[in-house]
């Protein structure tokens, strides 16, 4: 068995596999309960960009509330309930269940489903030259896992007293005495752990047995080194998360008191709980996630971006093996960082001198990484498209959210700047004109791939620009509210402090921003639906690609190639001298 | 794990020395937690033999000892790893206030107001 | 194009996709469980008292079970051993031993239950009961898993041994792997919960 060759090696064990059913498949089985990669990523994806609207839209009628404290919200305050909004006007307890809402349906179940379920599951397969995910029925059993969460977190917003309303952060012991709707996101967060944890396994195991004959991995391309990382950060740190959200369950309907401490009084007098329970171990357990959960959302986002530049610079990345240790490095030290979300938390000295420093380290491989994609563009050809102008966009926008995350990571300007709207700016940056921008980048660069055709180029551009300039208009004064003082998660938008008075205009701004922004996703939408049928029709490789998925037909057939693709050369030989074309695509022996 | 029937009687043999081991340490913990020790002590012997019996499982009833995969042992070592510091660092972060005792402010004053008088 | 190393080993990283596979499970299975024992770790270190677990629970019970799941998981890797031998029918014996002595620790764990309920130590009760109840639970809810996979192993699912031999002996490995996890966090759980 020793030396057999690769190649050979495959042959032997596809014979032993299954024998794929080559008959036609039933409407149900082809596109509700599809095992193909392909459509699991692209119900993953369809399903994560719903929650994506959602979640915003939950946040442009926030806005409104924020510039117009009081004011009754016109025409969709008709439609909110008496019980949340009397009279069209936006009752506290209504503001704090949109926003908690808010930041879980972006995080949990849009940009994860979406970077990692859609764009890791219809990608990644392709790039290494696999047939399908490792596991197909778990994949499948890991989408509808997903597809569970969000209905129960979909419906939560129906239940009394409506959707939980502790933050998405679920700080106890607010969250262990809140109402129904808690209970809710605590199941639906078990179902959306538990799918990423399936996802995750199958990930790895793909990347690790699945890559085709000659891909080694320092020949893999940077996307999918990404989401090896990502997917190790969701196997190793969610257990600990879904490990908070039972003993919060047990808190909440068995009555312990995990998070609870002793002595609590609430208006309705001394709780009747056995006491003796820590508040801060909600946080530990939460940001030993969360943390590695934020670099999960930055992370496939950089290998979108990565493939995109050295196409359309037509240049090999810039210093790929110093990506590479940087992603693994970077992975390894979010495990390490978490507690800089809680300096304010009375924690020791010690600790909190540890914790500051592993946030400085962890920065540098960050800078390194968007360093090597600013060189990477010096020098180039660039091609000014669509998916490259998101990927140009994602450059300054993450570097503005990285950096003003320096100061949060140093415990004495943490002081002033915990919960303020400089926190929600700062992340904002990052996941917002940062991973949605890299995201965007994503679906129009792929879109060719599982269509054959190409989105429409004009619609694209007015989506762009419309949403870069919206964006920062949304996102750029928070730095200025935040760092007069101004917290987050206040339903008046602050109006109530003195400290705040002067940057109160800004509300109405970002709100007018935040409502531009919203239109300008029409065209988005629009460009979307409208190019399946009408789009221009391209060949299986329009950008003049050089990894394995352009290999394969647009879109590819169950099985993903025609024959079995092997890998002859890096990811990236773009613009190889000598070579007849400016691209050597990896999957062919010779170059041409 | 593929090998001869031979192999596999020898590994059979293991097994049942593997299971004798740890029926033994199984009384050997629960006599042990009969003696009469200073609580940190006890919880050293108690993780001791655990660790011990634990090594064991993993070592030959799931056969680590024979797993040469390069790849298994660098995503085993890393979620020892993460393992640890998810053991070690949330209860070093209440580190700095052993031992420190910390009334609370108002106890505080009714004490100073006991002291004037 | 079907999907490669299902049953055959990789060479380059020395094993089958179900084997990394369940190993990458147990591996996130082993931060399940790292966050319940920090948190009994947390609690215990920040209690003003914290009984004997022996104040609450009875040690020769807790005993006997651990004796049951050790048994549990030498029976495991025989039937394992079985296999690689060729011996069906001792298998099908060795695994039907593997799932009674499962259901034996069940039926007994019940009874501790039980008599916790009677005397009104729920979890509520204090938090040594609380993490308790949750920490044996939560293995409880494990053991049921692994009797549902190995009763499929043991019935419809070992027909598979007279079609696809070696693509059932990796199955029974990981079933394996999976049960002597579980029996594993037991050697843990019961000096930390019964004897400290
Ligand atoms: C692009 C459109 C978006 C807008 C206009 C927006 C706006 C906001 C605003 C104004 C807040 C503060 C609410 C308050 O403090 O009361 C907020 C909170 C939050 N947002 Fe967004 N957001 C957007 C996208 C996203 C995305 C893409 C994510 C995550 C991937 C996200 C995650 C969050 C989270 C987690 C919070 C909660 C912060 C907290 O708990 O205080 N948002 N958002
Ligand atoms: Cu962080």
């Amino acid at each position: 068995m020793e030396n057999v060759t690769t190649a050979e090696h495959v042959s032997q064990a596809a014979h032993d596999g299954h024998a794929h059913d080559e008959h036609e498949l039933s409407f149900l089985r082809a596109y509700v309960f599809s095992v193909d990669h392909k459509v699991i990523g692209i119900q993953y994806a369809i399903t994560a960009m719903f929650f994506l609207l959602f979640g915003f839209s939950l946040m442009m009628v926030m806005r409104w509330q924020l510039a117009y404290p009081g004011a009754p919200i016109p025409f969709i305050g008709n439609f909110l309930g008496q019980a949340n909004a009397p009279g069209g006007i936006m009752l506290p307890e209504f503001y704090n269940q949109l926003g908690a809402m808010h930041g879980t349906i972006m995080v949990f179940m849009g940009v994860v489903p979406l970077a990692v379920g859609g764009f890791g599951n219809y990608v990644l397969p392709l790039q290494i030259g696999a047939p399908d995910m490792a596991f197909p029925r778990l994949n499948m059993a890991s989408y509808w896992a997903f597809f569970l969460g969000g209905v129960v977190m979909f419906a939560s917003f129906f239940v009394p007293g409506g959707a939980a309303n502790s933050g998405w952060t679920s700080y106890a012991p607010l969250s262990v005495i809140a109402l129904e709707g808690q209970t809710w996101w605590l199941v639906g967060m078990i179902f959306l752990i538990t799918s990423s944890l399936l996802g995750s396994i199958n990930f790895i195991v793909t990347t690790f047995q699945l890559r085709a004959p000659g891909l080694s991995f320092t020949r893999l391309p940077f996307f999918v080194w990404a989401q090896l990382v990502t997917s190790f950060l969701l196997l190793l740190a969610f257990p600990p998360l879904e490990v908070a959200g039972i003993l919060q369950l047990m808190d909440r309907v068995a009555e312990t008191s995990f998070f609870m401490p002793s002595g609590l009084v609430t208006t309705e007098g001394p709780l009747d709980i056995s006491g003796g329970g820590s508040p801060l171990l909600w946080q530990h357990l939460f940001w030993f996630l969360a943390h590695p959960e934020v670099y999960v959302l930055i992370l496939p986002a950089m290998g979108i971006v990565a493939e995109i530049l050295a196409n359309n610079t037509r240049k090999p990345l810039w210093g790929y093996r110093v990506l590479v240790a940087s992603v693994i490095f970077l992975g390894f030290m979010s495990f390490i960082v978490w507690a800089h979300h809680m300096f304010l938390t009375g924690m020791g000295t010690t600790m909190s001198a540890f914790f500051q420093t592993t946030t400085m380290i962890i920065s540098v491989p960050s800078v390194v990484i968007l360093s090597a994609f600013f060189i990477t563009l010096y020098g180039g050809s660039i091609r000014y498209n669509v998916p490259m102008l998101f990927a140009l966009a994602f450059l300054p926008m993450f570097g503005i959210g990285g950096l003003t995350g320096l100061p949060l990571g140093l415990s004495a300007p943490d002081l002033h700047l915990h919960d303020t709207y400089y926190v929600i700016g700062h992340f904002h940056y990052v996941v917002a004109p940062g991973t949605i921008f890299a995201l965007f980048a994503g679906l129009y660069y792929w879109y060719p791939k599982a269509t054959g055709r190409v989105m429409n180029e004009a619609l694209g551009k007015i989506h762009f620009w419309g949403s870069l300039i919206s964006i920062n208009v949304v996102f750029m004064p928070m730095f200025i509210t935040g760092l007069v003082g101004v917290n987050r998660r206040l339903y008046d938008g602050g109006m109530q402090y003195a400290h705040a008075q002067e940057v109160m205009e800004w509300n109405a701004v970002m709100s007018y921003g935040a409502w531009a922004l919203g239109f300008f996703q029409i065209f988005f939408i629009i460009n979307f639906f409208w190019s399946i049928r009408n789009g221009k029709k391209v060949d299986d490789n329009p950008w003049r690609a050089t990894t394995l998925e352009w290999q394969a037909p647009s879109p590819p057939p169950h099985g993903n190639f025609t024959a079995p693709p092997e890998a002859h050369r890096g990811p990236y030989e773009y613009s190889v001298p000598g070579a007849p074309n400016d691209y050597s695509m990896q999957g062919q022996a010779t170059r041409a | 794990m593929s090998g001869s029937a031979e192999e596999t009687k020898k590994h059979i043999d293991i097994y049942m020395k593997v299971a004798g081991a740890l029926a033994v340490l199984t009384v050997v913990t629960v006599l042990a937690s009969y003696i009469d020790v200073a609580v940190p002590l006890a919880i050293i012997i108690a993780l001791i033999i655990a660790t011990a019996k634990g090594s064991l499982v993993v070592s030959y009833f799931m056969h680590l000892v024979d797993e040469k995969s390069r790849t298994l042992a660098i995503a085993l070592a890393l979620t020892v790893f993460f393992w640890l510091v998810l053991m070690l660092v949330p209860i070093m972060t209440t580190s700095d206030t052993y031992g420190v005792h910390k009334p609370l402010p108002n106890a505080n004053a009714a004490h100073a107001e006991d002291e004037a008088h | 194009m079907d999907i490669p190393y299902t049953v055959a080993e990789r060479p380059d990283t020395g094993l089958n996709n179900v084997k990394l596979g369940i190993w990458l499970f147990l591996a996130s299975e082993v931060m399940l469980f790292g966050g319940l024992f920090s948190t009994y770790v947390i609690l215990r270190v920040g209690g003003v008292d914290w009984p004997l677990g022996a104040e609450y629970l009875n040690i020769p019970i807790g005993a006997f079970n651990t004796a049951v799941l050790i048994g549990s998981s030498v029976t495991m890797v025989m039937c394992f051993a079985s296999l690689k031998l060729g011996d069906f029918a001792k298998y099908k014996t060795y695994m039907g031993v593997t799932i009674l002595l499962a259901l034996t620790f069940l039926v007994v764990k019940f009874f501790e239950y039980y008599e916790k309920v009677t005397h009104d130590h729920l979890p509520s009760h204090s938090t040594f009961l609380a993490i308790y109840w949750t920490m044996t639970g939560l293995h409880g809810l494990h053991i049921v898993g692994g009797v549902i996979v190995n009763g499929y192993f043991w019935g419809p699912g070992s027909k598979l041994w007279h079609e696809k031999r070696e693509m059932f002996e990796n199955r029974i490995e990981a079933a394996g792997l999976y049960w002597h996890f579980v029996d594993l966090v037991w050697i843990f759980l019961f000096p930390v919960l019964y004897l400290l």
